[in-house]
């Protein structure tokens, strides 16, 4: 059992939201006091510990107190109650290139840079190199950063805080620096440094990256700590939490919605009755692991058409990447409506080929021509979680599976 | 070996490298894209040397001093003794009291002692300070003023002016960013002071005069003499006067003055920084 890097016991951290803010003596004088606030807990009673050599995370929606947190563990800011430990040489990447001085030479400024963040010129002078090549910037080092881009601002500011060597390493927002080749290079000096036993706190929104990175996450909630494990469950957790702060969000819009409409007149009733997903025993879900089989559901009232219906279907991730439209291929008769002139479609999956993510279904209801469209239906959101197959990212599951073999001959 | 770092690390080694770094960055950025560079640390005083001979001593006829021993007796070089720590200390509160403010970047997202940036200000002002008694130095020898074996006492007297001016800054600075229009409060003050200091008058011309002005019934003239002598920017520009104009060692009072006053500041600045400091990355 190692022991804790990272102690945070009973940290809370309040601060003042100004009603009227006193900048200045005159307004404090007349006032007779320094201002009215009302206190606001960022961080209350939060408590938890970091093994020496693990990567934990720290999520949770905006406000919920997290940067706070981390701030508190770099010091910038002094909690009002409890007290953060750490064992060994702290390195926080809040900001990139902090305190560069714009007048200054790429050179000039990785000395003072690192200073700042605590190294020493023969430290510097060992690493300068190292640095200057991660960064991409030998031909320019000796060139005033204001005349850089805010790329090359970046990735110089990022390469000089990733070569402190730091013990404990603080991580806030900025994993998604420059072009992919650098990305690619950050993430690998993180996985070096996470062999190395450098313990690493990361405050991402990204949560697909919290997953990998990550052996555990702190979920925070309005400064509280709700939950602390295993990054995969802890992050599940967290998109049911927001899944249903969504839910009731979006029930309360429609039944203000609903209020809205003059009650004399009926409103109008959706040609749709029913657009949901099934999971493999039938019930109702909004949720799908990888690779499982998933039925989506669609029941419309065909005898108010009137005429034969195309059904289409697509797929969004929420990012707005489009992963699939399809449609039925041709116009269900009128002759398949039941007894109260409803018609149901499945479309049935058998293995969903789509990777850990929020997706949302779309459907439109066309002609046989797809030239008119009689209703598209409110668009239904789906999670999906990880499957058994875990070393992979993107958006599509292949199905595929390696096999290996001695020789090709 | 891992060593538990406790906050706040107050017993941490002060990070002399990033003090020095800070200073660094601060000499370059004022002359970097200059064409003459640190030229204009020459430059400067001697245009303000000008300025002020012309005025005090050709418009309105001040007499200055004569030198004791020295018998120097030149205002240019009276003035010069006595503005060049002036300067010093106007510069280094002035932009001490901008130090955190211009670095609120900085102060928002990364630790390190905030001192330094106070303190950065100061010597890099002590630099250019520094480089202005060179020049004068050269120039008394030049009209003969052999100055050569006072300046380890120089040094001593700018080693108690700067603790003096260090805890000035770290009074004022994190005040300023607490409340931002201490800026101009700090400007008002500081000329204030200037005038309330002689330095470009002599304060012979207030000794034995018929001049009143009376404050409350009371004529406050004869009283300026013996005020003035709690001024502690007072005892050190005497000071600096003594070793170079006049060539001789300040008296007992004016070094107990100078350590005391160099004390009190010091204890008093470093006091209030400590407690403001915590909140400086909130306050920004």
């Amino acid at each position: 059992m190692s022991r804790p890097a990272v102690v945070v016991d009973d940290v809370a951290k309040k601060f003042k939201l100004f009603h009227e803010r006193h900048d200045s003596l005159k307004s404090t004088i007349l006032s007779g006091r320094r201002a009215r606030y009302e206190e606001f807990w960022a961080l209350d009673g939060v408590s938890f510990e970091v093994r020496e050599g693990s990567t934990i995370g720290l999520i949770g929606e905006n406000g919920s107190g997290k940067s706070t947190l981390l701030k508190c563990m770099a010091r910038i800011l002094l909690p009002d109650r409890g007290r953060i430990t750490i064992s060994g040489k702290v390195s926080a990447l809040l900001e990139l290139g902090a305190g560069f001085h714009p007048d200054l030479s790429g050179r000039e400024n990785v000395y003072l840079n690192a200073s700042i963040l605590g190294m020493s010129k023969k430290e510097v002078d060992l690493r300068f190199d190292d640095i200057v090549s991660f960064a991409g910037l030998e031909r320019f080092i000796d060139t005033p950063v204001k005349n850089y881009s805010s790329g090359m601002y970046v990735r110089l500011g990022f390469s000089v805080a990733i070569n402190v060597e730091p013990e404990v390493l603080l991580v806030d927002e900025i994993l998604a620096v420059g072009d992919e080749e650098f990305q690619e290079r950050s993430a690998e000096k993180f996985a070096e440094l996470k062999r190395s036993g450098c313990t690493i706190v990361v405050v991402s929104h990204s949560l697909d990256q919290m997953r990998s990175i990550c052996e555990e996450v702190v979920l925070l909630e309005h400064g509280k700590l709700v939950a602390i494990g295993k990054s995969g469950e802890i992050v599940d957790k967290y998109l049911g939490h927001v899944r249903d702060d969504r839910r009731a969000r979006e029930a309360e819009e429609r039944a203000r919605y609903r209020a809205l409409v003059p009650t004399d007149e009926p409103a109008e009733i959706p040609l749709v009755s029913c657009f949901e997903l099934l999971d493999d025993e039938g019930h109702p879900t909004s949720t799908a692991r990888s690779n499982d089989p998933l039925t989506v559901r669609v029941t419309y009232d065909a005898r108010r058409i009137g005429e034969p219906v195309r059904v289409a279907l697509s797929i969004y991730r929420t990012d707005g990447a489009h992963v699939v439209s399809l449609n039925t291929g041709y116009g269900i008769a009128m002759g398949e409506a039941g007894e109260d002139g409803s018609v149901t479609v499945d479309y049935r999956i058998p293995s969903l080929p789509l990777q850990t993510g929020v997706y949302e279904w779309s459907l439109a209801l066309h002609d046989t021509d797809m030239l008119h469209i009689f209703e598209r239906a409110e668009r239904l959101r789906f999670d999906v979680t990880p499957g058994d197959f875990h070393d992979q990212r993107g958006l599509v599951d292949l199905g595929g599976e390696f096999v290996t073999r001695g020789s090709v001959s | 070996m891992k060593t538990r770092s406790e906050r706040p690390s107050l017993a941490k080694r002060f990070p002399s490298e990033l003090l020095w770094n800070l200073t660094l960055r601060e000499l370059r950025g004022k002359f970097k894209r200059s064409t003459l560079g640190w030229g204009w640390s020459i430059i400067n005083p001697v245009v303000f040397l000008l300025i002020y001979s012309f005025v005090f001593s050709i418009v309105l006829r001040a007499v200055p001093p004569v030198g004791d021993p020295s018998g120097l007796h030149n205002y240019a070089f009276w003035l010069v003794c006595g503005l060049l720590p002036w300067t010093f200390l106007s510069n280094s509160v002035i932009g001490s009291a901008a130090s955190l403010t211009a670095n609120q970047d900085l102060v928002k997202k990364v630790y390190f002692p905030r001192s330094v940036l106070p303190t950065s200000a100061v010597l890099s002002w002590l630099v250019s300070f520094l480089i202005e008694l060179g020049v004068l130095a050269v120039a008394l020898l030049i009209v003969g003023n052999m100055v050569l074996p006072w300046l380890p006492l120089v040094l001593v007297i700018t080693a108690l002016l700067t603790a003096f001016v260090l805890g000035l800054a770290l009074l004022i600075s994190p005040l300023q960013a607490y409340f931002r229009d201490m800026e101009h409060l700090t400007t008002i003050l500081l000329q204030v002071w200037f005038w309330a200091t002689p330095i470009v008058w002599p304060v012979t011309l207030l000794e034995g005069t018929d001049r009143t002005f009376t404050v409350l019934g009371y004529n406050i003239i004869p009283a300026i003499p013996n005020l003035i002598r709690f001024n502690p920017v007072f005892q050190f520009v005497e000071a600096y006067r003594d070793v170079l104009y006049d060539l001789r060692v300040p008296s007992l009072g004016r070094w107990l003055g100078m350590l005391i006053s160099a004390t009190i500041s010091i204890l008093i600045g470093g006091l209030v920084f400590r407690r403001l400091e915590p909140r400086l990355a909130e306050e920004l």
